[in-house]
């Protein structure tokens, strides 16, 4: 079980909660349950295939996409962080 | 009881001494730390190079935060002789190893026509006002100087920008820019702090002009009542700017303010925020990543809400901007650890601060190796949703 940090500005699509419990060995694994549970995440997080230019996911504070992209494997226990760009100032 | 004659006397023997030449050759090593003891008007009248400012009185509460190495060498001096000798055997009796204090003074040092450095200074009221600055060993007069010469420039007056540019004010930045076309409405003052209820319809420009200048009349409002665009980047920075504090609103100008900031090599303070969250980071240009190695596209506009349309607890900008404000004197004094390549998330709510790491990318359109994008673009257009990855 892996702790996934949701943004405010993804909370309406994810049922109003600020973090959600996910399951799964990589980054797409997690991802894929939680946007199963709440598909309005989906157009949120990927784009062809992959995840979309206007957000970024970070594991351990880390950005995926320095890792292995999707195919990063997440230990059990971490926590995942969804940073989507906001402009409000 | 000795006389003072007797007890200076006294006090000599007890220390080491030595002539101008012998400190200047000692100084030149760059091994010592140079200490002056006289009072702040003879200090403003020159000193040695590279001295650090005590007076007398202040010696054994000061020399460790100045001084902070017992074994380092210390040459002391005032402007004969007398009071470096005290000094000096305070000094010793503080547990530093190795201090010695120039006979004769600053007065035998000038005679010889060794290097003196003059001060521009602060005024007395100056001293006064950023006293609290000036106790600070990062800080202190040089560091005051220099902010009071440096020049930031916010982009927007609005929830981050009011914040940040009381802040930046009162530390006495010299030059405040302010980027903002909108006069203040009803719905600004659960926030925007700068502004007030009797600035209700004045453009905000002149607005945080006003509130600025009550605070500190050291500090010099460069007014811009205008979008932040394409047609007038160019016109502003042309003002000459060290830092920009971006507190835009909107895509399109954090996307502009980004370019130019690449291109200008200007770092930017970034601050975003929506509800009870907020982000800051530095982006500062070639050193770590900019706002398109981050996010590389805006999100389609309806999957990105504004404060206008999902609203904002009223204090978080207070508390970001202030982070802002805290970033870019960081900057201008060259202290610290910026948060260069580093994203600070603040959640109100559970009061709560995650950093996440930040890297350039090296397929950056702006600032990597093969850049594609060296020209401004139509940004609201890249930012309208028909978007095409750069």
């Amino acid at each position: 079980m892996t702790k996934v940090r949701i943004p405010p500005t993804l909370r309406e699509q994810a049922g109003g909660q600020r973090e959600l419990a996910a399951e799964g060995d990589t980054v797409r694994e997690l991802l894929e349950d939680l946007m199963g549970r709440f598909p309005g995440l989906r157009t949120q997080l990927v784009e062809d295939g992959d995840i979309a230019p206007f957000v970024n996911v970070y594991l351990e504070g880390e950005d995926v996409r320095t890792l292995d992209g999707l195919e990063t494997e997440v230990r059990p226990g971490s926590t995942v962080i969804l940073l989507p760009a906001m402009a409000g100032g | 009881m000795p006389t003072y004659r007797e007890l200076l006397q006294q006090t000599r023997s007890e220390i080491s001494e030595i002539d101008a030449n012998q400190a200047r050759e000692r100084i030149e090593s760059g091994e010592p730390v140079v200490v002056d003891v006289r009072e702040q008007d003879e200090w403003d009248e020159g000193h040695i190079p590279g001295a650090v400012h005590v007076p007398r009185g202040h010696l054994e509460s000061r020399i460790e935060r100045l001084a902070p190495d017992p074994v380092r060498p210390v040459v002391v001096y005032c402007s004969a002789g007398n009071r470096s000798a005290f000094a000096a055997k305070t000094l010793a009796e503080l547990g530093y190893e190795d201090v010695v204090s120039l006979a004769g003074g600053f007065t035998d040092w000038k005679r010889n026509g060794f290097p003196v450095q003059l001060q521009a200074g602060l005024d007395v009221p100056q001293r006064a006002r950023y006293s609290r600055h000036l106790l600070i060993p990062e800080v202190g007069e040089e560091g005051q100087l220099k902010l009071l010469d440096s020049k930031v420039l916010l982009v927007g007056a609005g929830g981050l920008g009011s914040p940040a540019s009381l802040y930046l004010a009162a530390a006495g930045v010299g030059r405040i820019g302010i980027v903002d076309a909108d006069v203040v409405d009803e719905s600004n003052l659960q926030r925007q702090i700068v502004h007030s209820t009797e600035s209700l319809g004045e453009p905000k420009v002149d607005s945080a002009k006003r509130a600025i200048e009550a605070l500190n009349p050291d500090v010099e409002v460069v007014p811009y009542q205008e979008r932040l665009s394409s047609e007038n980047i160019e016109r502003i920075l042309a003002d000459g700017w060290d830092v920009i504090v971006d507190g835009a609103d909107n895509f399109p100008t954090r996307y502009l303010v980004n370019d130019a900031s690449v291109w200008h090599r200007i770092p930017v303070v970034h601050g975003s925020i929506y509800r009870f969250e907020g982000q800051v980071t530095v982006f500062k240009p070639y050193e770590g990543p900019c706002y398109r190695c981050l996010f590389p596209t805006p999100p389609p506009p309806e999957l990105a809400p504004s404060c206008a349309e999902g609203g904002v607890l009223g204090v978080l900008p207070g508390v970001i901007g202030s982070l802002q404000a805290s970033e870019a004197l960081k900057l201008a004094l060259g202290i610290g650890e910026p948060l260069i390549g580093r994203l600070l998330l603040f959640d109100a709510l559970t009061a709560a601060f995650d950093e996440v790491k930040l890297r350039r990318d090296p397929d950056c359109p702006v600032c990597g190796e093969q850049p594609t994008i060296t020209e401004y673009v139509d940004y609201v257009e890249f930012c309208s949703g028909t978007r095409e990855p750069a």
